[in-house]
C-alpha cells in the first residue's frame, strides 16, 4: 500500500431519501475506509437531514439506513463536520442530530464525539484543505 | 435456489445468501454449514450471533477489519485476529459467517 496519506472529504448536500445519493455516499465511505486514508465527512444544505434522529421511512419505501451512521466510528471515521448555517436555516440544532462517537483504543475505549459544528467559513477552509473531495 | 429447513423453504439469492433477513432461524445456519461440511460449535455461534446483533443495530454487515477488532474486544484478544476467524470460517468470516447469519453480502465484498 502506498505510504502517501491523502485527505478525503465526502461532501453530503442532499436529503437522505428521494434520491440515492446519501446512501451511495455512505457506502463509498464504508468501502473506502479500508484504505487507511484521512477521511472526513461534511454535511451541509439538506444533507444535514441525513444525520437527524428518529427517521421513519415507512411511507417512502426506502430502507432506513440512518442507524448505519453510528457504525462510522467502527470504521475509524472520526471527523464529521456539520455546517451551522445549514442547521440554522432549517430550524435544527445539534440536539436534533444523532450523537455519533468513536472509541479511542489508546484511551481505554473512551467514547469521543465525532461531530464538529463548523461555520460556513470554516467549511470553506475544510474543503480547501482536502486533497480529494467527493460531492454527493 | 431455495433451501429447505425443517420442512420450510427459504428463498436465497444466486450466491446463496438469504433473500429476507427476517426469515432467518438457527436452522438456516445448520443447513448451510452442513452443505459446506462444517460442524457449528459454540465459537461459530458466538460470531454468527454477534453478526446478527451488529446488523440489527447498524443495518449493515461489518467489514472484516471491523469484525476482527470487535471480536477481540468482546471475546478476548486471542480471538481478535483473522487467523482465528478464518480457522472457524475457512471461506472467509465475512462471506461465510454472514451467509449463515442470514445477512446480505457485506458492503464492498466482491
Amino acid at each position: 500500500m502506498s505510504e502517501t496519506i491523502k485527505k478525503f472529504l465526502y461532501l453530503n448536500r442532499k436529503a437522505p431519501y428521494g434520491t440515492i445519493y446519501a446512501w451511495e455516499s455512505l457506502e463509498v465511505v464504508l468501502i473506502g475506509a479500508a484504505f487507511d486514508q484521512d477521511v472526513s465527512l461534511a454535511f451541509m444544505d439538506d444533507g444535514v437531514y441525513q444525520l437527524t434522529k428518529g427517521q421513519d421511512t415507512t411511507g417512502v419505501g426506502m430502507k432506513n439506513f440512518s442507524p448505519t451512521y453510528a457504525a462510522l466510528g467502527d470504521y475509524e471515521v472520526k471527523k464529521i463536520f456539520v455546517e451551522k448555517e445549514s442547521l440554522d436555516e432549517r430550524g435544527l440544532t445539534l440536539d436534533d442530530l444523532q450523537h455519533l462517537v468513536w472509541e479511542d483504543e489508546d484511551d481505554d475505549w473512551a467514547e469521543k464525539d465525532s461531530i464538529r459544528l463548523v461555520s460556513r467559513e470554516e467549511m470553506t477552509a475544510i474543503m480547501d484543505d482536502a486533497d480529494v473531495v467527493f460531492s454527493f | 435456489m431455495p433451501i429447505e429447513v425443517n420442512g420450510k423453504s427459504f428463498e436465497t439469492d444466486e450466491e446463496g445468501y438469504l433473500a429476507n433477513i427476517n426469515d432467518w432461524e438457527p436452522g438456516v445456519a445448520e443447513v448451510m454449514s452442513k452443505e459446506d461440511d462444517l460442524e457449528l460449535t459454540d465459537e461459530h455461534w458466538d460470531i454468527i450471533n454477534y453478526l446478527r446483533e451488529y446488523y440489527e443495530e447498524y443495518q449493515i454487515a461489518p467489514a472484516v477489519r471491523v469484525l476482527t477488532k470487535a471480536v477481540g474486544k468482546k471475546f478476548g484478544k486471542d480471538k481478535g485476529n483473522s487467523k482465528y476467524l478464518y480457522g472457524l470460517f475457512p471461506y472467509g468470516p465475512a462471506k461465510q459467517a454472514c451467509r449463515y447469519a442470514g445477512l446480505p453480502k457485506p458492503t464492498g465484498c466482491v
